[in-house]
């Protein structure tokens, strides 16, 4: 691949790749071509089901001697308690569960107001109003408790993942071998299905908020312990002499110079740790965590798209607005007043806030629709939406196009690709994969993908693994044909790629659950349902890194080969989107994970691959096959992952970009 | 000027960085040079130097990059262990130091200034400054009385609420120097303290801090790149080049007796009568007659006098009393060149 190397030795080496690679095709067309002739033996095609290890029987075993005999469960279960009261109290805060400390529910208007003044102090007019703009849209919508169930879990969640990150971090950073045993868990634990994670949440945590609570919080640690000693490890040399010069013990480094001075990078890991949290809380409904997320699955499975919408638009606007008022946090810096300014003046926005707050709080004891918006009171529209969205679907035109598009993808395109990749041999399937690691990154990578993907193999599970790779690999290339050209064209004028930019960032805050809604809407309860809404998740860092790789090209280089006269086309082909290539292939790759963990979700519209199993095991308590299941995925993934940010990493540094 | 004990000193002293520096250190044979050592995998960042610090003196390390000065002083505060040899601060070896009382050394007697500052990002000019005070556990008020007479010395009045990234480079440096000092150090470490400064300003900032040595009188390592600033601040200069001393000596005899080539290069260029003095030109058993001179006046100071001056042999006077005479060709020779 790499043809125009520079140096002799890496260009013999990949050389030898591109032969490696060339080899193993040949050995798998061979392979092909005798099953399609009907001469390979049938052990050759598949596994015979007599070889496939019971790894879902062993892992049950090894699963319950850790819980039962080693007391594991007894363990849990008893942080449990802990969790638990947490919860009830956060959750009598928020909507009035009748629990300790029995104050609850803080009043809508109380709390509009407070988020709004937050806002407005992280980040003027504009955050004020999208805060107290968001609470007041779900009061009036009719959803602030449904709402208020889902943040209970996020405030607890959040912070519990903050703390747990930041100490992993902290001691990542000072003992290597925490970050050696750190890491590669923290890859496996990224590309995880997060039904993998439900389930023994909810063997060892009990069903319903504590279990979600637990999934949530484990699923948002990784990022934050990535950042916390990304930051540490970024201080400056100079910064640490002058904290020891000062005689500082080690805690105090630790406390008033490392931490400090790392705040940026842990504040951003804050930003993610919510992020990641409001996506996984409301994943949680599948394991039964009421709220927004339980709510938008029920609509959805009844096929209500008005409501669907509309608590749609309700997750959507709780996303930007979390992740507006926490990146407005990590660019806040501290500002000082002038001497002699009186206290009230230097707490002004807290005065404000607790004044509003005990105000409205008051309020709010007499009135009662300052309390809450009682039942037929909201001024919710689900079903004058709902007749809309299908009025709208039914008209002809409409209805011709999602049909014929349906028509068209299922028949000509899906079908026959989904078919073909069945009909591979598993033995020359694995080749396949074996010589596109080889060819992208070389032999290590292809060892890896030949042992990850045997065990995909001698699970048991392959069929339906295939099928998952071939709605993640259909749906990433339909992606990349629309999102490429989409990316190239807006790259080239700023404003355009700033607008992009700005769509793609907001909507890479979105929980992935809400991409299921379009898709349902428009192609109902189907195979391209599915495609459709993995196809508009994947799209999205496609874009965003197609336009950053463009736009990150040197000026001088472009400059260089205007004065060369090249037109814009020689130039995009030449000079712009090889630079920009490895920019690119990060896009490329996230898109492929993003494809996985969608995937996973869009199995509650009914698919066939390794995702219903899992969302099956979710009722039961298979936990040996919920695993097998999962670490099937998550191989699948890392395959990928490694193999693409291999060579994105040596495409950089052959371009001396790295 | 120099005190019976010194207040810093150090015996061969290396400081190795690799994989097994101690072993490399004791397998290692002697006289290998820089490179040889490089070749073997180690950089020699501290490389067998022995120099003593007097009470009230200032040391001025001069060196390019990469020739060890900053290793050294590091060194001198126990930043980085050593790798061999002794370093003892006032008798006492730091090596063998327990980690609580090296904290304590450091904050009683140490100060250091950083070339790009080091200050923390997240407190205001105030809270930096009395940040060493805060760490050895004195309350909010001492604290606070002490951290504003600082800044008054630094000349910073006004400016105790900004926060580090409100402040120009020079006033950033004076918060660190500030900090640096809050403690009342014996020993001052500045390391390259102007040199991420523009050029006006680091001349005043040389001015001011030639003030306030004179107010405070410390014992003071300071580490520089520039051979003028060494010459226009130094009572010694010690040259280094590759972790070793090439000399060091008082700038009169450095720019008068070049030791070795390398220090030849930096004294080229030097007008020599600008810095020696006539202290250094005095024979003492000499006395000549008529108007004496200061000791520390410079050629250059006396300059039109000499040309004027008939007289072979010029009184030399410090502190009142004749401490010698001064042969009027040499200092001629020194304003004119010597004649060959």
């Amino acid at each position: 691949m790499s043809a125009e190397a520079t140096t002799l030795p890496t260009e013999r080496r990949s050389f030898r790749n591109g032969q490696n690679a060339a080899a193993l095709v040949g050995i798998a067309i061979v392979l092909t071509a005798l099953q399609y002739s009907g001469l390979l033996p049938g052990w050759l095609h598949r596994l015979p089901e007599a070889v496939i290890p019971n790894f879902a029987q062993w892992l049950d075993a090894a699963f319950t001697f850790i819980k039962d005999d080693l007391g594991l469960l007894a363990l849990t279960r008893f942080l449990t308690e802990g969790l638990e009261w947490l919860l009830d109290v956060s959750g009598n805060l928020f909507f009035g569960k009748r629990r300790f400390p029995n104050l609850g529910p803080i009043p809508w208007t109380a709390l509009a107001a407070v988020i709004a003044v937050i806002g407005y102090y992280l980040g003027g007019w504009k955050l004020a109003l999208l805060g107290g703009g968001t609470m007041v849209w779900t009061a009036l919508i009719g959803q602030w408790k449904i709402t208020m169930q889902t943040v209970s879990v996020l405030a607890i969640a959040a912070p519990l993942a903050f703390v747990i990150g930041l100490s992993l971090g902290i001691a990542a950073w000072k003992y290597a071998w925490v970050d050696r045993v750190v890491k590669p868990v923290l890859s496996v634990l990224q590309t995880l299905p997060f039904f993998t994670y439900l389930l023994p949440a909810v063997i060892f945590f009990k069903v319903g908020p504590t279990a979600g609570a637990v999934a949530t919080t484990i699923y948002a640690i990784p990022p934050m312990i990535l950042m916390t000693s990304l930051g540490l490890k970024k201080v400056s040399p100079e910064v640490v002499e002058a904290g020891k010069m000062s005689g500082c013990t080690r805690f105090q480094m630790l406390r008033h110079v490392y931490i400090p001075s790392a705040r940026t990078e842990i504040l951003v890991g804050v930003n993610q740790v919510i992020m990641l949290c409001l996506a996984m809380v409301v994943l949680t409904a599948f394991i039964g965590m009421p709220g927004l997320g339980a709510k938008l699955l029920a609509m959805m499975g009844s096929f209500k798209l008005g409501r669907s919408f509309e608590i749609g638009v309700t997750i959507v606007l709780l996303a930007v607005m979390l992740d507006r008022m926490s990146k407005a946090w990590v660019v806040k810096q501290p500002e000082h007043f002038e001497r002699g300014t009186p206290f009230w003046r230097r707490h002004q926005m807290l005065i404000v806030g607790a004044s509003l707050f005990g105000g409205l709080t008051l309020i709010s004891m007499v009135v009662p629709l300052f309390a809450e918006i009682g039942r037929g009171q909201d001024f919710s529209q689900g079903k004058e939406l709902d007749t809309l969205i299908k009025a709208f679907l039914n008209i002809e035109w409409v209805k011709a196009t999602t049909g014929f598009l349906r028509a068209f993808l299922n028949v000509q395109v899906l079908i026959p690709f989904r078919n073909f990749m069945l009909s591979i041999p598993t033995p020359a399937f694995i080749l396949l994969v074996a010589a596109f690691a080889a060819a992208l990154a070389g032999r290590r990578e292809a060892i890896y993908a030949v042992v990850f993907f045997s065990f995909v193999a001698l699970s048991g599970w392959w069929d339906r693994a295939i099928i998952t790779l071939y709605s993640v690999v259909s749906a990433v290339t339909l992606a990349a044909l629309i999102g490429l050209p989409i990316g190239i064209i807006a790259a080239r004028k700023e404003k355009w790629a700033t607008r992009i930019l700005l769509v793609c960032d907001t909507a890479q805050t979105f929980p992935s659950f809400v991409y299921l809604i379009p898709a349902i809407m428009l192609f109902g309860i189907t195979d391209v349902a599915v495609i459709f809404s993995i196809l508009i998740f994947a799209m999205v860092p496609l874009i965003r890194y197609t336009i950053e790789g463009l736009r990150s090209v040197p000026e001088e280089m472009t400059e260089a080969s205007d004065m060369a006269g090249a037109t814009r086309i020689q130039k995009l082909w030449n000079v712009q989107l090889p630079l920009a290539l490895p920019t690119m292939a990060v896009g490329f790759n996230q898109a492929i994970m993003f494809a996985f963990f969608m995937v996973i979700i869009a199995a509650f519209i009914g698919t066939q691959d390794l995702g219903q199993e899992l969302q099956r095991t979710l009722a039961g308590t298979d936990l040996g096959k919920n695993f097998v299941l999962g670490i099937c995925v998550s191989l699948m993934a890392l395959t990928f992952d490694m193999t693409i940010m291999k060579w994105a990493h040596n495409k950089k540094r052959l371009l001396g970009l790295a | 000027m120099p005190a019976d004990t010194p207040v810093i000193s150090c015996k061969n002293v290396w400081k190795i960085f690799g994989p097994d520096p101690k072993g490399f250190l004791k397998s290692m044979p002697a006289g290998m040079t820089f490179d040889e050592i490089r070749a073997a995998g180690y950089i020699a960042g501290v490389k067998d130097v022995s120099i003593d610090v007097h009470k009230g003196e200032m040391l001025v390390i001069m060196g390019l990059s990469g020739s060890g000065k900053s290793t050294l002083v590091r060194c001198f505060s126990r930043l980085h262990d050593i790798t061999g040899g002794t370093i003892s601060v006032e008798g006492q070896d730091i090596m063998s130091l327990a980690e609580k009382d090296l904290i304590e050394l450091r904050r009683s007697k140490m100060g250091m200034v950083f070339q790009s500052f080091g200050l923390l990002p997240h407190r205001s000019v105030l809270e930096n400054i009395a940040f060493p005070l805060e760490m050895r556990g004195q309350d909010k008020h001492t604290r606070r009385e002490r951290a504003l007479e600082v800044v008054k010395l630094v000349g910073l009045e006004g400016r105790e609420d900004y926060f580090p990234r409100e402040l120009s480079g020079g006033q950033q440096q004076r918060v660190g120097i500030a900090r640096s000092l809050a403690i009342e150090p014996d020993i001052w470490f500045l390391d390259e303290p102007f040199s991420a400064l523009d050029p006006l300003i680091r001349k005043e900032m040389q001015n001011e801090f030639l003030r306030l040595q004179k107010l405070l009188n410390k014992t003071i390592v300071f580490i520089t790149h520039d051979f003028d600033e060494a010459l226009r601040l130094a009572d010694r200069i010690a040259i280094m080049k590759d972790g070793a001393v090439e000399q060091c000596d008082t700038p009169d005899r450095i720019v008068q007796h070049p030791a070795t080539d390398y220090v030849r290069k930096f004294t080229e260029d030097v007008d020599k009568a600008r810095v020696v003095h006539a202290g250094v030109l005095a024979l003492a058993n000499e006395t000549g007659e008529g108007t004496p001179v200061d000791a520390s006046a410079t050629v250059h100071d006396m300059a039109r006098m000499l040309v004027n001056d008939a007289r072979d042999m010029i009184p030399v006077m410090q502190n009142e009393i004749i401490i010698g005479a001064m042969p009027r060709k040499d200092a001629l020779d020194i304003l004119l060149g010597s004649e060959t």
